[in-house]
């Protein structure tokens, strides 16, 4: 038995880093591992806590309105203390992020054109958000077609907000090939590429600061698609800021999201330097327990060897039903590798309700658990003494209608590793 | 995965067939005759994860990526009999990161391979110089074969300035680079005149002896003791068939040589079987054939060792990939699962059965610092972080990690005229980290990135089982 640790965490998403970075953080010796690269790389790159509740919304102070979630429900579970101790957590790993002054939700603008109540965000984001007010222009790209501007601006107009939108396409410098991905235009102003412009040769940044200069017309503020850089992220929005002399931000997009692969890198950099061992690459497929209602070991599948990884302690933070944490076929819902019970309607026709926005029961889907966050069987009894859930493939919650899934990835992640650590 | 690839049990009727009549099955499908890649194709949802990976996309404008290559080909393939592959698939420099990155399971690079060796067999010309360069560079184990014969002049002839200026000319091979070495002494030769196998035995056996596993007096005579002890508890299963590959063997013997030493330092006896080429730079360049000729020779040689309970063990990760992944993704004969699923790489295999942390805890080296390259084929079977993990805590050495960018060289493809520049494109951002790193030596698994670090830095390289040797066998 010779891969070992204090505390195996298996997940690399939100609540998985959260739980390794805790656990690190008490003194455990932790291993993470991750199936494939990490989900965050498909996020906005947004920490959500709470934006509505029972389709109210969106909420001013996602702290005060927890108390009217419904019991079961993860926050009820843990309490806000545990919440706020989480995002703490989550501040001091998390270098570049802004929101963590006031306990109110800011509201982002999404790349649909919606506001998104949102309780951290990324400093790119910052000078976008509703309350720093100022006329707003959006400026898209011809070939970057998941975000049109003037659609964006006339939505958001039409959500009432207390400034001028308006929104212009724009062709992107250079001659990148029409389905280039967004990483290819990051590329472009990450080294700052020559491109000809106006019959001059001139640098991406400036030449597209020159074309976005040309429709300012008295906006206070201009928003890109986010797409401005990755590794010199920083450098390319102050020349943009210092070319066009208001400020700028980004308008988080959709997967691939840069946003996303920025906090990926931000988190695993803290797991790096927290001591935490990480691996990826191979999925965990089953476990072994010791007779004692204890977890042994999981084991990873390495196209078809199967390799046993010890651990005293484990957190599990596979994800939900789209994470591929929670599987369900018409049989019924389960949770793939302990067996996990996950409470559901015998009848799958329960499961949904007809309108696409309705409240769905698949939406809460997840293993069932108590304030120490270990999975519970039918009957309410905990299933091994040293696992704990964490994220997503908790149930008793909707991320998407609530938009509290960051929130909740960070509470239980926060907690699970806290706990895991503490029995060590 | 797409629900296209299971049976439904449930909803299945026997219909009138009662417990005592023989069930006669009867064939719905045609018999398959190809790979049935749909539920790969179905699977994706177009999150273009792939292509934000795809290190070729990053530098090469004109590549449209892996998952127009992969998923989006093949459905174009379905509609339209006449479609040709694209012959872009011949960019796809095979490092596989879109398998790793793929948040769906999409079986990526079994569709680049596929439609790769359609390209070559049915689209590409087999007069043009293009198909034999591929085929002379996919080929390498006969070059080396035939060079370690005469190793020396091999050497010079290979490097000889106006030789490499008309491959370069009339090949199409770059003549930027320069060529590997030959050993004087292949690995198999040294294997040989060590003993082989009866040698590695007995070593193992007084190894273990010496580890405590098992008293002096009933030393385990290797084979035979096994019908009486329960296996495990002598080491007397301790046993690996040793895949050496091309590059060990003809090119750095030291990595071999280093393994065996390492593996019998714990008590494993080594055996080094008849083995071909692993196929790498065969599926790189389309040419299954080669691959699968080269396959017949591996899988039955390792399957026949699998059955007598030993492991096999590679020292190169690309070696290791292909054995357990490509085999099994693109031939279908007998073995071909066993020994994917008994296939490791080297250092892997060690952290899996021993305590190897515990090792080398409390050991000191003499080594110089090292910048370490995490191959993309082993950032593919989760090993991109073990040997930097693994040496963190031992004295005497400095390993950093140079970045999760790929190295560029891909086998073959670097060594293309046509390819060099985006080669060495997608290898500055590695350059750059590894200049920036304290250690002025590099250390990587797989032979042909430290082909490419050398090449752009200047830097020796190193192998992680190299420094396993100077902890733990020459201390």
């Amino acid at each position: 038995m010779a891969i070992e640790s204090d505390v195996l965490v298996i997940g690399g998403g939100l609540a998985g880093t959260m739980a390794a970075l805790s656990a690190a953080r008490e003194g455990a010796n932790v291993r993470l591992t991750s199936y494939k690269q990490s989900t965050l790389r498909m996020a906005t790159g947004l920490v959500d806590v709470l934006g509505y509740v029972d389709g109210e919304g969106p909420v001013a102070d996602p702290f005060e309105a927890m108390d009217r979630l419904h019991e079961g429900h993860p926050y009820s579970i843990l309490g806000e203390a545990t919440l706020r101790d989480g995002l703490s957590l989550f501040d001091d790993s998390v270098p570049g992020y802004r929101g963590g002054h006031t306990d109110a939700n800011a509201l982002v603008p999404t790349h649909g054109g919606t506001v998104k109540p949102t309780a951290r965000y990324p400093a790119s984001v910052a000078p976008g958000v509703a309350s720093a007010g100022g006329d707003l222009l959006l400026v898209g790209f011809q070939t970057v077609t998941d975000f049109d501007a003037p659609l964006a601006a006339r939505h958001l107009e039409a959500a009432g907000v207390p400034f001028d939108v308006d929104g212009v396409t724009i062709p992107f410098p250079g001659d990148l090939r029409d389905d280039a991905k967004v990483t290819r235009y990051a590329q472009s102003l990450d080294e700052d590429e020559e491109v000809t412009g106006g019959g001059r040769q001139l640098g991406t940044r400036k030449d597209l600061a020159e074309r976005v200069k040309a429709k300012l017309d008295g906006h206070e503020r201009v928003g890109f698609p986010a797409l401005l850089g990755e590794e010199n992220h920083d450098d390319v929005r102050a020349d943009l800021v210092r070319y066009l002399d208001v400020p700028v931000f980004e308008v988080p997009m959709g997967p691939p999201s840069l946003p996303g692969m920025r906090l990926e890198d931000r988190l695993f950099a803290a797991l790096d330097d927290s001591g935490a061992s990480i691996d990826s690459g191979n999925p965990v497929v089953d476990y072994e327990a010791d007779g004692d209602g204890r977890v042994d070991s999981v084991i990873l599948d390495r196209n078809g060897n199967r390799v046993p990884y010890h651990a005293d302690q484990f957190v599990l933070a596979t994800g939900g039903l789209v994470g591929k944490g929670i599987a369900s076929d018409r049989a019924g819902v389960r949770e793939p590798i302990f067996d996990c019970h996950v409470p559901h309607p015998a009848d799958r026709y329960d499961w949904f309700e007809d309108g696409v926005f309705d409240d769905h029961e698949f939406a809460r889907f997840g293993v069932d658990v108590g304030e120490d966050l270990r999975p519970r069987d039918g009957e309410g009894t905990v299933a091994f003494d040293n696992l704990r859930a964490a994220g997503s493939v908790v149930g008793g919650y909707d991320l998407a209608a609530e938009k509290s899934g960051a929130g909740v990835s960070i509470a239980t992640g926060y907690e699970a590793g806290r706990r895991a650590a503490e029995e060590v | 995965m797409s629900d296209a690839d299971r049976t439904d049990e449930t909803t299945f009727d026997a219909g009138e067939s009662g417990p005592d009549e023989a069930f006669e099955p009867v064939q719905v499908f045609p018999e398959a005759e190809e790979m049935d890649l749909r539920p790969g194709a179905d699977s994706c949802y177009k999150c273009s994860t792939c292509d934000t990976n795809c290190p070729v996309a990053e530098v090469d404008d004109e590549f449209p990526g892996p998952k127009f290559q992969g998923p989006e080909q093949w459905r174009l393939k379905q509609t339209d009999e006449d479609y040709d592959v694209d012959d872009s698939v011949m960019k796809c420099s095979n490092c596989m990161r879109c398998d790793s990155s793929c948040p769906s399971d999409v079986p990526l690079s079994q569709m680049h391979n596929t439609a790769r060796g359609e390209y070559v067999r049915e689209q590409q010309s087999k007069t043009s110089v293009e198909y034999w360069r591929n085929r002379l560079l996919a080929n390498y184990r006969t070059s080396a074969w035939l060079a370690s014969y005469v190793p020396r002049l091999a050497n010079a002839a290979m490097n000889f300035g106006p030789a490499r200026w008309v491959m370069e000319k009339a090949m199409g091979v770059t003549s930027e680079r320069e060529f590997p070495s030959f050993a004087t002494e292949t690995f198999r030769e040294w294997w040989a005149s060590r003993g082989g196998a009866e040698a590695s035995r007995e070593r193992a056996r007084r190894a273990r002896i010496e580890r405590g596993l098992v008293a002096a007096a009933d030393g385990g005579d290797g084979g035979d003791s096994r019908d009486g002890a329960a296996d495990g508890d002598d080491g007397t299963d301790r046993k690996i068939a040793y895949f050496h590959g091309c590059y060990a063997n003809y090119n750095t013997p030291e990595v071999g040589k280093a393994l065996v030493r390492v593996f019998e330092q714990f008590g494993y006896e080594v055996v080094v079987p008849e083995q071909g080429c692993s196929g790498t730079p065969m599926f790189a360049n389309g040419m299954l054939d080669d691959a699968r000729r080269h396959a017949e020779t591996n899988v039955p040689s390792l399957s026949a060792l699998v059955e007598e309970g030993y492991d096999a063990v590679c020292s190169c990760t690309s070696c290791s990939m292909a054995l357990r992944q490509e085999y099994p993704e693109l031939f279908d004969y007998d073995g071909v699962d066993d020994v994917a699923s008994n296939t490791y790489e080297a250092v892997e295999y060690l952290r899996i059965n021993e305590d190897l942390s515990g090792a080398l805890s409390g050991v000191e080296v003499e080594y110089p610092d090292l910048s370490y390259h995490a191959p993309c084929h082993a950032r593919n079977q989760g090993l991109h972080r073990q040997a930097v993990e693994l040496f963190r805590d031992l004295e005497g050495v400095t390993v950093t990690d140079v970045g999760d960018s790929c190295s560029g060289i891909s086998g073959t493809y670097g060594w293309k005229a046509d390819r060099y520049d985006v080669s060495m494109a997608i290898g500055e951002e590695m350059f750059e980290h590894m200049e920036a790193a304290e250690g002025t030596t590099g250390l990587t698994e797989c032979p042909t990135c430290a082909m490419q670090m050398e090449h752009g830095t200047g830097y020796e390289i190193r192998h992680p089982l190299q420094v396993l040797e100077a902890a733990l066998v020459d201390a």
